[in-house]
């Protein structure tokens, strides 16, 4: 105990803050960027293969292929694909980039089933309406269904945004400096491991914290039945 | 002046037929009301008007015009000429009983918004919601909630309006405002095809009552005709049964 108090302000020093803090940020950045992309390609693979949108049965069996195979593949093992699928490809790409292509495709597999649920969840009979107007099917999505689907959509989607900024840190086994990267270096420099896992901790939990608020904050922003009085 | 005709459309539900050789004409201003035992094809006849399920055979014309219900242009023609009233109401649920009736005026033909809305105020008020123009759909009895797909309807301005056993899913006492509504369509002259399960209503405002079963077009003719001299003995049977209680 007296070795913990001892080494904390050599700990915190200022190096070692721009380190960590360092970190935090490629955790955040990789979780955003991953989660974002992620999520907008999901997004594109369930409307894909939503059969009152397109047609076309290419497309439709191309999106459950992705998502089916995607969805059931462990974290590491695709980081594991996308970083010798980039070296096979012969791009030169940062370590950072391997991880947030693989968060951005395991994303899009689950938020394409979280999307398809929500889209589902909307009686067909909205869709009967619109297109007997002469509503397109892109116009109907937008109009009438999506906004319907949001509170179906965002719980499971954010839910799993969240595990996935706890699975970056997988990333640290290719070597991005990301929160538990740090944390090994850290203790590799001899700091106590429960010093520097308790920080990352800290951090982890923030990150996972602000995003189930962000999460709640979206749910009463897109509920579809937020104007009325009381 | 003839409206519609349709001369031997069928449709099918996969292998199932649903709907085989159906003839009718209807002309301008006419309102035909369909009846027939549950499964006998009414609602179906109507969802291949608008084009929500292809015919297999057959065809349509409207207006003069004959419609390839494969052609997107041709669909949006018939949907311009045609509006449906379903029997769930169909309302969007994240909309205003307003919103519902101007979305399709401004987002698919794009007129101007503030023209459409005081449309829109007039037809709501023409069903009796005038002061319901803010609620939501789930805020809204069965009966003010199909008043409202009626009015959405109209917005369309159609030639044609379809109603699907629009009063089926109502508690009975709120089946009256609806019926009054269509009365008022009826009197100002519109063309309707009337799915309905409500014998006195159809017997008051229908010009001619076709009779369906399995699919078939059983026997058409004058509301009279069919309630108190059927011919054939479907019709009689049906119609006997129906008026018993």
């Amino acid at each position: 105990m007296d070795r913990l108090l001892e080494e904390i302000p050599r700990f915190f020093n200022y190096y070692n803050m721009i380190f960590i803090g360092q970190a935090f940020f490629y955790t955040t950045a990789m979780s955003f960027i991953g989660c974002t992309v992620g999520f907008a390609a999901g997004f594109g693979l369930a409307v894909m293969r939503h059969e009152r949108i397109f047609r076309s049965l290419v497309l439709r069996l191309l999106a459950i292929t992705y998502t089916e195979i995607f969805r059931r593949i462990p974290f590491l093992v695709k980081l594991m694909v996308v970083f010798f699928a980039f070296q096979l490809s012969g791009l030169e790409v940062s370590m950072f980039t391997v991880a947030v292509t693989t968060v951005a495709l395991s994303a899009a597999a689950f938020a394409s089933e979280n999307v398809r649920a929500g889209l589902e969840s909307v009686h067909d009979n909205q869709w009967d309406a619109a297109e007997a107007m002469n509503m397109g099917g892109l116009t109907a999505l937008r109009r009438v269904v999506l906004p319907q689907s949001w509170p179906v959509i965002i719980p499971p989607s954010m839910t799993y945004s969240v595990g996935l900024v706890k699975s970056t840190s997988i990333a640290s086994q290719i070597g991005v400096l990301e929160l538990t990267y740090a944390a090994k270096v850290m203790t590799n420099k001899g700091f106590s491991a429960f010093l520097c896992y308790g920080t990352i901790l800290v951090l982890y939990f923030v990150l996972c914290f602000s995003l189930n608020r962000f999460a709640a904050w979206l749910e009463t922003r897109l509920d579809p039945t937020r104007h009325r009085p009381a | 002046m003839t409206q519609l005709v349709i001369d031997r459309l069928s449709a099918a539900y996969g292998a199932t037929p649903v709907l085989q050789d159906v003839d009718l004409t209807v002309e301008r201003g006419e309102i035909v009301s369909v009846i027939g035992p549950s499964g006998s094809g009414k609602s179906t006849l109507l969802r291949v008007l608008v084009g929500l399920l292809l015919p297999v055979a057959g065809t349509v014309t409207v207006a003069g015009h004959k419609v390839d219900y494969r052609s997107r242009r041709d669909l949006r023609a018939v949907r311009d000429r045609i509006a449906i009233v379903f029997q769930q109401y169909n309302l969007f649920q994240n909309m205003t009983a307003l919103r519902n009736v101007t979305i399709a005026p401004t987002v698919v033909k794009r007129r101007a918004p503030a023209e459409v809305t005081a449309e829109a105020e007039t037809l709501l008020a023409k069903v009796g919601l005038a002061d319901k123009t803010k609620s939501y759909p789930d805020q809204l009895s069965g009966g003010q909630q199909q008043r409202v797909a009626i009015a959405r309807a109209l917005a369309l301005k159609p030639e044609v309006l379809l109603l699907d056993e629009v009063t089926s899913a109502l508690d009975p006492e709120l089946v009256g405002e609806v019926l009054d509504t269509i009365r008022l369509l009826a009197r100002e002259g519109m063309t309707m095809l009337i799915v309905s399960h409500e014998m006195g209503f159809v017997r008051e405002v229908a010009d001619r009552v076709l009779f369906m079963a399995d699919g078939r077009v059983v026997e058409v003719g004058r509301p009279k005709q069919i309630f108190d001299e059927p011919q054939a003995a479907r019709t009689r049977d049906f119609v006997s049964r129906i008026l018993r209680h």
